[in-house]
């Protein structure tokens, strides 16, 4: 067993791991945080995407003690606080961007780190960003829109604040 | 998918690593190919010894007249480095094709040397740039030149007991000109063939395939025959490519495919580097 610490939605965990346990499974299976997908189970499909230390990553291809002393975003945490949903969600519910919904969180987890570095993005390079990122019910047109709208609400968001 | 068990642990030093290792143990750094492969219970070691943070692996940076890029580094370091951009734009462009964003924020270049993927796309670009793999050991350092260190299918020059640490470049002459084209597998984005070229000033070249044979290979062939870069020149090289391999065949692309598509992105990769 090992001992792991690691923050996660902003809360800090410790516990005694099986250096074999993957990261998704400690966050679905002893965080309860199901909302990180296990698809393909071999990092193609990019259901089980999660932000560590800021980066984009397939939890299901990660070990838990890899990600010992890192920070993680899971879609648990991703809306900003005072707020029910993160822009990208809000854009995924009013461009139909989900159909079965099982791809819906990895898409946005990816989306959102593309989105951190590349606010202003062509369709180009949101079909680019998302190439780690299957959906079976081949939805990627609305998928692609709901992406686009949230960069546009990010940047008026942006602009209020500002 | 879970693995069966075993021991892990996190040295901070490379030397600390190098006690550790010993034949029941492997080296993990971005794991993208070791974790797939336990998963499967391809590979049962007893113990890993992550080297991903070790701080002296990491990095990019400039030694003399040499670009040196330290194993840990990941693709996507490599990616956005602008002393790259500046000195190997083959390997920013080549690093943007490294399977999807998730992937290249972990998998690093010393991972993907070690395992020698058949169709992994560094070692083409490695040998086209002529790199040289420093690796090592107990008894010190040594360093393997990228033209050695593939030796067949997922084999290398590299001896038990050892670790890739960094991975050192000439750095090109001003006017070099360099390119990889990849013919990319869609859902694993392996490349089914990969040529990286390199044209010096004076019009020699180093061509370098990967995804063609059971290993990279630098194509001496194709090199020799570019001559004076005309057409004429081009299209004799191209149809040298890859003579005398042989090929790697799967479902994706029998022999005859892979020739022909070996062939088809040698014309590309060079054509890209006319000037």
């Amino acid at each position: 067993m090992a001992k792991i610490t690691v923050k996660v939605n902003g809360k800090v965990y410790s516990h005694e791991v099986e250096p074999r346990l993957l990261l998704a499974h400690y966050l679905r299976e002893v965080l309860s945080l199901t909302g990180t997908h296990i698809g393909c189970d071999t990092s193609s499909c990019g259901s089980c995407t999660i932000h560590l230390d800021g980066q984009s990553v397939k939890s299901c291809s990660m070990l838990a003690v890899q990600a010992d002393g890192c920070e993680i975003t899971t879609i648990e945490g991703l809306a900003p606080s005072g707020s029910e949903l993160h822009p990208l969600q809000e854009g995924f519910k009013e461009c139909h961007g989900l159909q079965c919904g099982f791809c819906t969180t990895g898409m946005i987890m990816s989306a959102a780190d593309f989105l951190q570095s590349n606010p202003d993005p062509s369709e180009e390079q949101i079909r680019h960003a998302l190439e780690g990122n299957f959906c079976r019910c081949t939805g990627y047109h609305n998928i692609v829109k709901s992406v686009q709208w949230a960069a546009q609400k990010m940047k008026e968001d942006k602009a209020v604040t500002a | 998918m879970i693995s069966y068990e075993f021991d892990y642990t996190r040295p901070d030093t490379v030397e600390a690593a190098l006690d550790l290792l010993d034949d029941d143990s492997k080296i993990l750094a971005g794991g993208h190919s070791l974790i797939p492969a336990l998963k499967l219970r391809l590979s049962a070691p007893g113990k890993l010894i992550d080297i991903a943070r070790i701080p002296s692996l990491k990095g990019i940076k400039m030694d003399g007249n040499e670009l040196v890029i330290g194993a840990a580094a990941t693709h996507s370091d490599i990616l956005e480095s602008d002393l790259i951009k500046q000195h190997l734009p083959m390997f920013a462009e080549g690093a943007a094709l490294i399977g999807d964003p998730m992937i290249r924020h972990k998998g690093t270049l010393g991972g993907s040397l070690a395992h020698a993927d058949p169709s992994a796309d560094w070692p083409a670009m490695v040998l086209a740039a002529e790199g040289t793999v420093v690796v090592q050991s107990k008894t010190g350092t040594r360093s393997i030149s990228s033209d050695d260190f593939f030796t067949g299918f997922y084999s290398t020059a590299l001896e038990s007991g050892e670790i890739i640490t960094e991975i050192r470049f000439p750095i090109p002459a001003e006017g070099t000109k360099m390119t990889y084209q990849k013919f990319v597998q869609p859902a694993s984005r392996f490349a089914i063939v990969g040529c990286a070229a390199l044209r010096h000033p004076d019009g020699t070249a180093r061509v370098a395939f990967t995804g063609v044979a059971d290993a990279p290979f630098r194509d001496t062939a194709v090199e020799n025959a570019v001559g004076d870069w005309s057409e004429e020149a081009l299209e004799a090289a191209v149809a040298l490519t890859a003579q005398g391999m042989e090929f790697n065949v799967d479902h994706y692309a029998s022999e005859t495919y892979r020739h022909h598509l070996a062939r088809v992105y040698c014309r590309k990769a060079l054509k890209a580097l006319l000037y």
